[in-house]
């Protein structure tokens, strides 16, 4: 019988039918950071549990490290405490822990794919929502809570309902200036925040099996924003050339297996799903959000939505975007000013996001109002960054260069907004207040869509850079 | 239609099986309807109280954001409000709880006070740390929980009644259907949510399990998908 990849990888890692009804998933990669993991590493030691497969699981840290100063112990002590709680709980519990002076930390969803864990076929969870990101590798992988990593801790496994299917086609070839961002953005908005859910989505059409490694994570990594909690991308030649020579990749005689083996768990060519979406990628442009979440997001050049446009059920959300982004439906998004432009998170901050931010901004200056970072996703992709001058780039044109962390998408650490300011930002989250300050917006958008944002002092345009 | 709705034998005496102690048959409390769509969990707690490692204090920032203004000044919020102040069920709209995967937000609710959450739909994440700490979640049309909102909004001392094994909620004479999925029910009626001791009592078989997949043994031949 056909089936896709979903289907035969859900299966392989099942053990068995519980009780309940729900599947027991055997979960072949378990990565953890600082912030969600201590409660359960608490309740481990407080029922007496073991951990069995302790080399399946691997830790970092990521949300709440200072990006300027790194200097132990940190400024903020509550971020200290946490810090020391992960450094003591992977050395008493045997998971290796990439800190600082691996030279290999990062935020956990870029390090993963980067260090060669995430490989196809396996089956990933990480107290962390955009763990998404890793099933561009054609794994399914998934965002769990606290009390489901104590259970995948001492068992390795996960008590799961197997959720529906679904096919998204993106066809055709994405104009200039269009990326995978902007392509992420159009899906949720078509489908809606809550469309996904219940689903894993499998991702393809020629937009994606063109697509490089780096551009499939951004889109698998918000999946999560359209509800649905996995989706993957089939693996391909461009999977098996991105893992060869990885650090914890197979090698040699092993590599060659482990393709056959990734090649044996693509969709079949005429697997089912439960349901088939068609996008046209040629018909998109650069989209940029103008709400409080993903799905409420605009092409470049189309005007803020009147509320009526809505259904009937969406217009509330609506209404209250608008009151909180001070924004009037009818204006052009083009020209809304912001104060910071933020580069960088686990949808945005790998070396490929940096590279194209740094073609626009090179030769050119930040606007003066406005603060400019860019926080690289790892010390690895810092590096790689430094190595090519994308810091000597970003630095000139008075951005500031930080130190790898998840930094402004959600503030857990010293960088956020104050007041009502405005950000342009690479992340993958405008919720009110995410940014840190309660009253502080967001506007979506491609790291060459912030670039440009920062150049202009306001919303632009990238197109208009490329030529 | 109004229903009499009992205490489970082991909420009425306490229990003598721990497995007795942790069925959830029925809820009942005064509601709080907090109308809206697309609430997320930035803004159940947000990240700025996840800089902990317990649990234990998070009951007071559910909602902070919402609820209290720059200095601390008391905002317009049903978790604010006087007449809602011994809710425990909470109603809400289409795709709560979307967004994180952070427990830290049924957590919040939990100590906060809240028992069951009635809404239109929840995101997925969201609802399943709510069954792993055995918080009920259960959904109704848009219909019925509008009207429950207006009733508790009317008459918010009147308790929300909701009887998981007869998938209903009451509030006075309104009555309404209430859905969960088989799976989640059966855990929270049977006592199961905690899965831990369940998983690990195959610990055998999912060695077994483990040791055929490719990945975990070199990738040679003889391992199929």
């Amino acid at each position: 019988m056909s089936r896709s990849l979903f289907e035969k990888v859900w299966e392989m890692h099942k053990i068995r039918k519980l009780p309940t009804g729900k599947d027991q998933i055997f979960i072949g990669l378990h990565l953890i950071h600082e912030v969600t993991s201590p409660q359960a590493f608490s309740m481990i030691r407080e029922s007496g549990l073991k951990i069995p497969f302790p080399q399946n699981t691997f830790a970092t840290v990521d949300h709440i490290v200072p990006t300027a100063l790194q200097e132990r112990p940190f400024q903020d002590g509550l971020a200290e405490k946490m810090m020391v709680a992960i450094e003591n709980n992977t050395k008493e519990f045997g998971i290796r822990f990439f800190g600082f002076d691996t030279a290999k930390q990062g935020i956990v969803h870029v390090i993963g794919p980067e260090l060669g864990l995430t490989l196809p076929g396996l089956t990933i969870a990480c107290g962390d929502s955009h763990t998404s990101t890793h099933g561009a590798f054609g794994a399914l992988a998934f965002g769990i809570g606290t009390t489901q990593i104590k259970d995948l801790l001492a068992t390795q496994t996960l008590s799961l309902s197997k959720p529906k299917s679904r096919r998204i086609n993106v066809h055709g070839n994405l104009g200039k200036g269009v990326y995978a961002k902007d392509v992420i953005l159009a899906i949720i908005h078509k489908l809606g925040v809550n469309g996904g859910i219940g689903y894993c989505y499998e991702y393809n059409g020629d937009v994606l099996t063109q697509m490089s490694m780096e551009e499939r994570m951004t889109i698998c990594n918000m999946t999560i924003e359209g509800g649905a909690r996995m989706g993957y991308v089939n693996p391909d030649q461009t999977t098996f050339d991105y893992l060869r020579g990885r650090e914890y990749s197979p090698q040699g005689d092993e590599f060659k297996r482990a393709v056959e083996f990734w090649k044996s768990i693509s969709s079949d060519k005429d697997a089912t799903y439960n349901d088939v979406v068609n996008l046209d990628g040629a018909k998109m442009e650069p989209m940029v959000t103008w709400g409080i979440n993903p799905g409420q997001a605009i092409g470049i050049s189309e005007n803020f939505p009147e509320v009526q446009s809505f259904k009937e059920e969406d217009r509330q959300t609506a209404e209250e975007a608008y009151k909180f982004m001070s924004f009037k439906p009818g204006k052009s998004v083009k020209g809304t000013s912001i104060d910071v432009a933020f580069i960088g998170s686990c949808t945005n901050g790998r070396l490929s996001d940096l590279r194209e931010a740094a073609k626009i901004v090179k030769g050119r200056k930040a606007a003066k109002n406005v603060k400019a970072l860019v926080v690289p996703g790892s010390q690895q992709v810092a590096s790689a960054a430094e190595r090519e001058g994308l810091d000597q780039v970003f630095t000139e044109a008075g951005f500031e260069w930080r130190k790898a962390g998840c930094s402004m998408c959600l503030a857990m650490n010293p960088d956020r907004l104050t007041g009502r300011e405005i950000c342009a930002s690479s992340s993958n989250r405008n919720f009110k207040g995410r940014q840190g300050s309660p009253t502080g917006r967001t506007i979506l958008m491609s790291p060459a869509m912030v670039a440009a944002a920062a150049i202009k002092g306001k919303v632009a345009d990238v197109r208009e850079f490329l030529d | 239609m109004k229903t009499k709705l009992k205490k489970t034998k082991a909420q009425k005496q306490g229990s003598d099986s721990p497995l007795d102690a942790m069925k959830i048959r029925t809820v009942s409390g005064r509601g709080i309807p907090l109308p809206g769509n697309d609430i997320d969990t930035d803004r159940i707690i947000p990240a700025r109280f996840m800089k902990c490692i317990t649990f234990d204090d998070l009951g007071q920032y559910a909602f902070y954001d919402a609820r209290f203004g720059e200095n601390g000044v008391k905002k317009e919020h049903p978790f604010n409000h006087p007449k809602y102040k011994e809710g425990t069920v909470l109603i809400v709209n289409r795709n709560f709880g979307c967004g994180s995967s952070r427990e830290h937000a049924p957590q919040s609710l939990r100590r906060h006070g809240i028992r069951a959450i009635i809404g239109e739909s929840f995101a997925e994440i969201f609802y399943d740390n709510c069954t792993a700490i055995g918080l009920p979640i259960m959904t109704s049309t848009r219909e019925n929980v509008e009207g429950l909102m207006s009733l508790v909004k009317e008459s918010p001392t009147t308790e929300v009644k909701i009887d998981l094994v007869k998938r209903e909620a009451s509030c006075g004479d309104f009555s309404i259907a209430i859905e969960q999925p088989d799976q989640t029910r059966k855990a929270l009626t049977e006592g199961t949510w905690d899965s831990t001791a369940e998983l690990l009592s195959s610990l055998e078989q999912i060695k077994a399990v483990a040791g055929k997949l490719p990945y975990m043994n070199g990738y040679q031949a003889g391992a199929k998908q």
